[in-house]
């Protein structure tokens, strides 16, 4: 499809507008926004903000709790991957059933469910008292926040991984084990490292949604926790500090930036493994 | 034997753990009393208030109108746009699916804020009009995503042949190369379609007062206490998907 430049020019031009107006400027919107106070004036007021005791303590409990939650998705999702890489099922209604089909019931209403299960007298601990088991109260604590996330986002996790180790060539683990290697060897010289890119687009897509929910921690949280998506949320919705907002968006975009440099590193289709 | 019986449990677990809240919402559909915390008896008097509650209803085709409309406009933008990248010299290339990957990989919170400051200065009324905007601008990527690996299977060739047996451009695109990417736009527009209507965060930013669709709903429902019309709602919605994709996956298997 060799066409003359006018033509090409036609075809990407609606794209490239688009992208630029609704992508590019919005995201320069913020930057002004963040960068700047009530009067216009220059200022870093609102990215050090960051640092006062509520919001720093947002900002470390939103790192720790979803890195607690990568982490568990991690090793949730690799086995599963795994498994279902070697057992030959169809690609596609497997995503279906763990990706798409869960999305049509509302993630809010999915993500509620979890205080029926969880509560005093919910549905686990009925299952528990009734094996005479110790109660689980985990609901309104950041455990639940936890859960939540790694409920929500462990298919985002699973897709990628499952989309690597499914590209790798059988014969290159049959060469490793032709060669001497035990099952332990092999996993960790060949089916691990050519994973790297599904497991960096994994962390990617896991970590970001869980580093800046504001639902999550609104619904299986209570109200007393805050994360720093409460705090950004509750200054665009609530107190209507957008120069605020904006600059605590500013230094969450500091770690999407550095998620994105090491997943474009590690990817170098630079395509994506994502779904 | 014992391994693949391992295998089995662990895959089984996973899916309780992910449909248990499904299957907690479809039980509490039909649960008589008004809280979610006790249960009340059997009733199936939500499915028939659903229909007269007109605020769910409006909800409800607002959610299936934006979802609709944004991924219609974006399959045709996403599609056209992989046609031009896939002929881009590789750097621009690169450039524009890195702008691409942009509102996937950030933040649906930065996303939706940039979007809500970018209509207040553009001085946008808000409602159904700006959801629809960030609605195909988030659906986009995911389009281009579907489509971009089946554009590149196919081979240049096939359009040049049919352009030099005298087809126009446009007639060659739809005849030749289209068919072969159905598949990719197809999927493009089913994931578009379902990433729309399962958005909250980006909804929540770009919606004006008194304009909700079903997620924002429920969210402004969470602290008085959800409506068990909007579990009768998901129950059916969610059992129709089920429904229609037994039959999308039986029809062909009878064909052949």
């Amino acid at each position: 499809m060799k066409n003359s430049k006018s033509s090409q020019r036609l075809l990407s031009s609606p794209y490239i507008a688009w992208a630029v107006i609704f992508i590019i400027v919005p995201l320069c919107m913020v930057f002004y926004y963040g960068l700047t106070d009530k009067t216009g004036a220059f200022t870093f007021e609102n990215i050090a903000a960051i640092m006062s005791a509520e919001h720093a303590k947002a900002l470390w409990l939103s790192l720790g709790l979803s890195l607690i939650s990568t982490v568990i998705c991690f090793f949730i999702a690799y086995p599963l991957a795994m498994i279902l890489a070697n057992m030959n099922v169809n690609q596609h209604s497997f995503i279906v059933l763990i990706f798409i089909l869960p999305m049509w019931m509302n993630f809010l209403l999915r993500t509620l469910a979890w205080q029926t299960l969880l509560e005093k007298t919910g549905v686990i601990n009925n299952v528990l008292s009734f094996l005479h088991l110790p109660s689980l109260n985990i609901i309104n604590t950041p455990y639940a926040i936890v859960l939540g996330m790694v409920y929500n986002f462990l298919p985002f996790m699973v897709l990628p991984l499952y989309n690597s180790l499914v590209k790798i060539d059988p014969n290159v683990i049959n060469a490793a084990k032709d060669l001497g290697a035990n099952n332990v060897q092999t996993f960790f010289k060949i089916t691990f490292p050519l994973s790297i890119p599904g497991i960096i687009s994994g962390i990617t897509m896991v970590f970001i949604p869980a580093l800046t929910t504001f639902v999550i921690s609104n619904l299986l949280g209570g109200s007393k926790i805050l994360l720093i998506g409460n705090v950004i949320e509750e200054s665009f919705t609530q107190a209507g500090n957008w120069h605020l907002g904006s600059g605590l968006s500013i230094v969450l975009m500091i770690f999407i930036i550095v998620n994105m440099v090491a997943s474009a590193i590690f990817d170098k289709d630079g395509e994506g493994s994502a779904l | 034997m014992i391994r693949t019986t391992a295998k089995k449990i662990y895959i089984a677990l996973i899916f309780v753990f992910l449909y248990a809240p499904i299957a907690t919402l479809m039980v509490l559909s039909f649960n008589a009393s008004r809280t979610r915390a006790k249960w009340g008896g059997f009733t199936t008097k939500w499915y028939f208030s659903l229909f007269e509650n007109r605020e769910i209803m409006q909800a409800l085709w607002n959610t299936l109108l934006i979802a609709f409309i944004s991924s219609f406009i974006a399959v045709i933008i996403g599609t056209v746009a992989c046609i031009a990248i896939n002929n881009m010299p590789k750097r621009s290339r690169a450039v524009l699916m890195g702008v691409t990957n942009i509102p996937m990989l950030n933040a649906d919170i930065v996303t939706g804020i940039s979007l809500m400051l970018l209509f207040i200065s553009l001085g946008f009324k808000f409602g159904l009009g700006t959801i629809l905007l960030a609605h195909i601008t988030f659906n986009i990527p995911y389009v281009i995503l579907c489509v971009m690996p089946r554009m590149k299977q196919i081979s240049p060739s096939t359009f040049e042949a049919a352009l030099d047996l005298g087809a126009s451009p446009v007639r060659a695109f739809f005849k030749v190369v289209f068919p072969d990417i159905m598949p990719g736009v197809l999927s493009g527009f089913l994931m578009a379609f379902t990433m729309s209507l399962d958005d909250f965060i980006i909804t929540h930013f770009t919606k004006g007062a008194g304009v909700d669709t079903l997620s924002t709903k429920i969210y402004t429902e969470v602290k008085k206490g959800i409506k068990p019309e909007m579990y009768a709602l998901s129950t059916i919605i969610f059992i129709t998907v089920l429904l229609l994709l037994f039959l999308v996956n039986k029809a062909p298997k009878e064909k052949s």
